[in-house]
């Protein structure tokens, strides 16, 4: 039991990051545009944190750095992909390749930084409840900001009339430019939302989840937040349930192995991957339901007055 | 301000000037950084774009880098022009290496010069047995083919670590992770001595002008990029959309399992967890750099594998950090895509904020291409 | 995607073509050359003036700066540096990939008049052999292998010997007997550390268990993390790694658990976690290497050092960990120093309950190069062993 309640805490813990990084591309995409660049963002707001986190010693200031990284990436992205309408995937890849290189030659001189030990965290009298306190009640305030904003973004996109905006936007960007409005505006403030939301995502990993910094830290998690999206259907709940089944399968594998089950890793090692394909198949086998959910213009240019 | 007019006709001087206008942009910047890290930029410039082609070695090294990235880029331009996004190459790179690499090892000394063959087509089959996953997810389920082919890359690194752990393990290797060295008789003829170059190069050449048949002078290569740039007009001219998905699928797949086989029993000569060198993810860059065209992604792959060489000897020649050849390839792709626009566009000085001429539909779609 | 079927989209390519067409004739008109004057053309530096400085490469797997394998190769060759001044000259090339990549960069470093390279990583060994075949001037290094040419030798250290002392602290200081590796991939060496590291616990705690989690990476701070999080969940409380950051160190410190740092010293990355590190110091032989290719004396041999040779050696033990196990802990590296002390000991036992070596049998070089079982005490099955 207990050993069932710490996989489920460390689950939560896992699942943060892709979630994080999940909600912030769907955000996106909701608007209509696809981006590969997450992993690039991701990385560049890692070191962006990392370093703020370093000089300044303050977790809020590199979390803020690793937002304003994303996206001000973002905004590179946006401007080519809605403004000189480029090619969205091609434009994305770019990203991706040059955030790479990018932070990984700016963060040179960080390699052998180290942050002091980060302050634990746990909710008073609930997380010395037997069992699921640990689990649930002693988890870094990111955690809960993950539920919190997804919630807020489901909020935004079903009840709030900007949500139902940004939602137009991604459906039919023509009648939403008929209706008057900015479309290519309220495009790039979703990517730069998007961006912000991947930065967050990629400072937690260098400032909280593995306090340090190397080139390449986020090591696919970019491209696994961007499976997420199709995954939910682009629908925040699911984004959320999604990013903590696979962080789940995850640290199931290596809970599996440490408890020297006979199976080979590296069959073990299949397991998040070939669990995600299956549940792609289950989730796309009805196809009006990903018809239904999927942003109609996703990945297309708008031309205003086209 | 600056504002972008759309030209009533795609510039055809523009098309020609945007690379050119790309790497300058590119150049300048690495200039700029060169200056700032303190390196003469002449001798920065040099390694990059001078060194790697310098000596007929030097270009054959070249070719080696290329020759995997051309073969792969063909296949995915055919894919994404069907407008199907296969970016799993690298795992049909790996399996296409892992069948060629089986037949590989159960050549002897006796076996007939003609495995080579049995070799090269295996790695097809390996290629498109992986991206028949794909396919027919897509096709049956309605499954994302991005997400599963990407899915199937991981997949393919763990299959590859398992056979070359357990039960391909060279039994004389002293456990160390690695199948037996290939027999002599299975290696890619090489096309001169001193030189690792192999005919896998000829290979590549002849699949560029196939491509450029299949895709600009036969039916079936019409069909598949009418269907993917208007489905709905490929169906109301009777194009099956499903016989593209699978075409195109499968011929990126084979395409990527040749190079996997080529490289396994080229320079690689037995299977290692290492055979997945990132390939068939650089390949998406070139293909799009070439602009999905066969013969502009032969000019990018080279283009490509000088950056790659040019990195290598920044390090060794300059002392600079690998971490450089990223940031340029990054600043490449992008200064491309951005100068791409102005074939369409043109830069205007306009007083006012006016409204920009909306471009026809039309002009608006070839921009893509 | 639009592609108009025309002569544009092939005019389009003319802008390529011209970048390129330069290269492409310069290759054309240079095909009658012989090809094999390309590698040897960079060789006249044979008859070097006596002032020129020793040029010596290094070929890393990883980034510099991943704090582990790649990070301690290059504090070594800083030694060098240090000890040899003007009279070397050192280049680096880091995250070489260990397949075709690799033997151009070999070839280009010899080509451009090294004297000597060091290959760090065992999967250079197959491009450096080749390579070594065409350059019999130069002298080749190959770490951690088991082939050699008459120019080209192989070195190792002895992790297994200050895993086995880290094992003796990890024994006392769990109060769970169960001990959590993190393993990178299922090769001899990291075989040998782990049964070292499990070994050395049940010297000083015969109720020792071991659980390892393989992450098939050497390098991927996130997944090290999870690993070390899930050990710790299933109740390990001193973990050990090999693979090269520092996030194990960093997850026990945050569990409030025990763990080691690897390959070089970590212990400002883990306050109260820190029990000691396991450092290879490659200086030594480096220096040694340089000076036996400046003198003339240098020959093909396997060289594998150990605590012994201050090649392989545990610092920065924790102050938490009780003054009789430091003394212990000393006395066997004393006997190590001495060369009297053996890891590897009969009777050794596998987790099937084989023998693997008869009482007061040792294991010597060869036992150790072809290990693939785990000793009694560590928990599972290696995997995709038959």
């Amino acid at each position: 039991m207990e050993s069932l309640a710490l996989l489920l805490a460390a689950t939560l813990n896992a699942g943060t990051v892709l979630a994080l990084a999940g909600l912030g591309l769907l955000v996106n995409e909701r608007a209509g545009i696809v981006n590969l660049g997450a992993e690039g963002m991701m990385l560049v707001a890692a070191i962006a944190g990392f370093a703020t986190a370093v000089h300044t010693g303050s977790d809020v200031l590199a979390f803020a750095a690793g937002i304003g990284a994303g996206a001000l990436m973002a905004a590179a992205f946006g401007v080519l992909v809605i403004w000189l309408n480029t090619n969205q995937y091609a434009s994305g890849l770019a990203l991706s390749l040059f955030g790479a290189g990018f932070s990984a030659f700016v963060g040179i001189r960080y390699t052998q930084e180290k942050l002091g030990p980060r302050p634990s965290f746990a909710i008073p009298g609930l997380a010395d409840i037997p069992l699921v306190g640990p689990a649930l009640f002693r988890q870094h305030p990111m955690v809960y900001l993950a539920v919190a904003l997804t919630l807020a973004l489901a909020w935004f996109l079903y009840r709030s009339r900007a949500g139902l905006v940004l939602r137009a936007v991604g459906e039919s960007p023509e009648s939403a430019h008929a209706l008057g409005y900015p479309v290519r505006r309220l495009r790039l403030a979703a990517v730069m939302a998007g961006g912000g939301l991947c930065g967050l995502a990629g400072a937690y990993i260098s400032v909280v989840y593995t306090p340090l910094w190397v080139e390449g830290m986020t090591a696919g998690k970019g491209w696994i937040a961007l499976a997420l999206t199709t995954f939910a259907t682009w629908r925040p709940a699911r984004v959320l349930l999604g990013a903590y089944l696979f962080g789940g399968v995850t640290m199931l594998q290596f809970h599996l192995q440490g408890e020297g089950v006979e199976i080979p890793s590296q069959v073990l090692s299949m397991l998040p991957y070939l669990a995600t394909i299956v549940v792609l198949v289950l989730i796309s086998r009805n196809p009006t339901w990903i018809r239904i959910n999927m942003p109609a213009s996703l990945g297309k240019p708008f031309f205003p007055g086209g | 301000m600056l504002k972008l007019e759309a030209r009533p006709q795609p510039s055809q001087a523009m098309s020609v000037a945007s690379p050119l206008i790309a790497l300058a942009i590119t150049v300048l910047i690495g200039i700029g950084l060169f200056v700032l890290l303190g390196k003469d930029p002449v001798r920065g410039l040099q390694v990059f774009f001078v060194e790697p082609v310098k000596s007929v070695y030097a270009l054959s090294e070249v070719g080696v880098k290329a020759v995997p990235l051309v073969l792969i880029a063909l296949g995915l331009a055919v894919c994404y022009r069907s407008n199907l996004w296969n970016i799993g190459a690298e795992g049909q790179y790996i399996l296409g290496a892992l069948a060629g690499g089986w037949v590989a090892m159960q050549a002897t000394a006796e076996t007939s010069r003609w495995i080579v063959l049995a070799i090269l087509l295996a790695g097809v089959l390996g290629g498109v047995l992986w991206a028949a996953i794909v396919a027919l997810l897509r096709d049956r389920f309605n499954t994302s083919e991005i997400l599963v082919s990407l899915m199937l890359v991981y997949v393919a690194e763990q299959l590859l670590a398992y056979l070359v752990y357990g039960p391909w393990k060279d039994p004389q290797g002293y456990n160390f992770p690695q199948t037996i060295t290939f027999a002599t008789v299975t290696q890619i003829p090489r096309l001169m001595a001193g030189s690792r170059l192999n005919i896998g190069l000829l290979v590549a050449l002849a699949a560029v002008v196939l491509s450029w048949l299949f895709l600009f002078r036969t039916y079936r290569g019409f069909q598949l990029q009418v269907g993917g740039l208007a489905p709905a007009a490929a169906r109301y001219a009777g194009f099956s959309s499903r016989t593209a998905l699978w075409t195109a699928l499968l011929v990126s797949g084979g395409m990527a399992g040749l190079a996997g086989a080529l490289e396994a029993a080229g320079p690689l000569r037995q299977l290692t967890p290492f055979v997945p060198a990132g390939y068939g993810f650089a390949a998406i860059i070139v293909a799009f750099v070439g602009r999905l065209h066969p013969v502009g992604i032969v000019f990018s792959a080279v283009l490509m594998s000088m950056f790659y060489i040019g990195g290598e000897l920044a390090q060794s020649r300059l002392g600079l950090p690998k971490a450089l050849t990223g940031v340029f390839q990054g600043l490449l792709l992008f200064t491309l895509l951005a100068c791409d626009t102005l074939i369409h566009y043109r830069v205007r000085w306009k007083a006012a904020a006016r409204p920009v001429a909306a471009p026809t539909t039309a002009t608006a779609t070839v921009k893509e291409a | 995607m639009n592609h108009p079927v025309s002569k544009r989209s092939l005019f389009k390519l003319a802008g390529w073509s011209s970048l390129a067409a330069a290269a492409a004739l310069v290759g054309c008109g240079k095909k009658e050359e012989p090809p094999a004057a390309a590698p040897t053309a960079a060789a006249p530096a044979s008859a070097p003036a006596a002032a020129e400085p020793l040029k010596a490469a290094w070929i890393y797997v990883g980034p510099v700066g991943d704090a582990g394998w790649s990070y301690a190769h290059d504090l070594g060759r800083k030694e060098v540096e240090a000890e040899f001044g003007d009279k070397v000259k050192t280049t680096i090339v880091e995250k070489v990939p260990e397949g075709a990549d690799a033997e151009r960069v070999i070839r280009d470093l010899a080509a451009q008049g090294n004297k000597v390279i060091f290959a760090t990583s065992f999967g250079y060994m197959e491009p450096m052999l080749k390579v070594a075949s065409e350059f019999p001037d130069v002298k080749f290094e190959h770490a951690t292998g088991y082939k050699t040419a008459p120019n080209m030798r192989i070195y190792d250290a002895k992790f297994f010997e200050d895993t086995y002392l880290a094992g003796m602290i990890a024994g006392s200081m769990t109060k769970t007997n169960t001990l959590g590796f993190v393993g990178s991939f299922p090769i001899p060496e990291v075989l040998r550390n782990i049964n070292a590291f499990t070994l050395g616990a049940q010297a000083v705690n015969p109720k020792i268990k071991t659980k390892v989690v393989w992450v098939s990476t050497w390098f991927d701070p996130p997944k090290e993390t999870e690993a070390a999080q899930s050990l710790i969940n299933g109740g390990a409380d001193v973990l050990l790694q090999n693979t090269d950051s520092t996030a194990v160190l960093q997850t026990a410190e945050k569990n409030g658990k025990y763990a080691f740092g690897w390959d070089s010293d970590m212990s400002a990355f883990a306050t109260k976690a820190h029990l000691g590190s396991a450092v290879a110091n490659w200086g030594g032989y480096y220096k040694k290497t340089i000076k036996e290719v400046m003198d003339g004396t240098w020959k093909t041999e396997r060289t594998v050092w150990g605590v012994k040779e201050g090649q392989n050696d545990l610092i920065k033990v924790s102050d938490a960990v009780p003054e009789d196990i430091r003394k212990k802990v000393d006395e066997i590296k004393a006997q190590m120093k001495a060369g009297t002390f053996e890891v590897f000991k009969g009777p050794v036992v596998d987790n099937t309950g084989k023998e693997r070596l008869a009482k007061d049998a040792t294991g010597d070089q060869d036992w150790r190069d072809k290990i693939d079982f785990y000793v009694k005490g560590v928990e599972g099955k290696i995997p995709a062993a038959k």
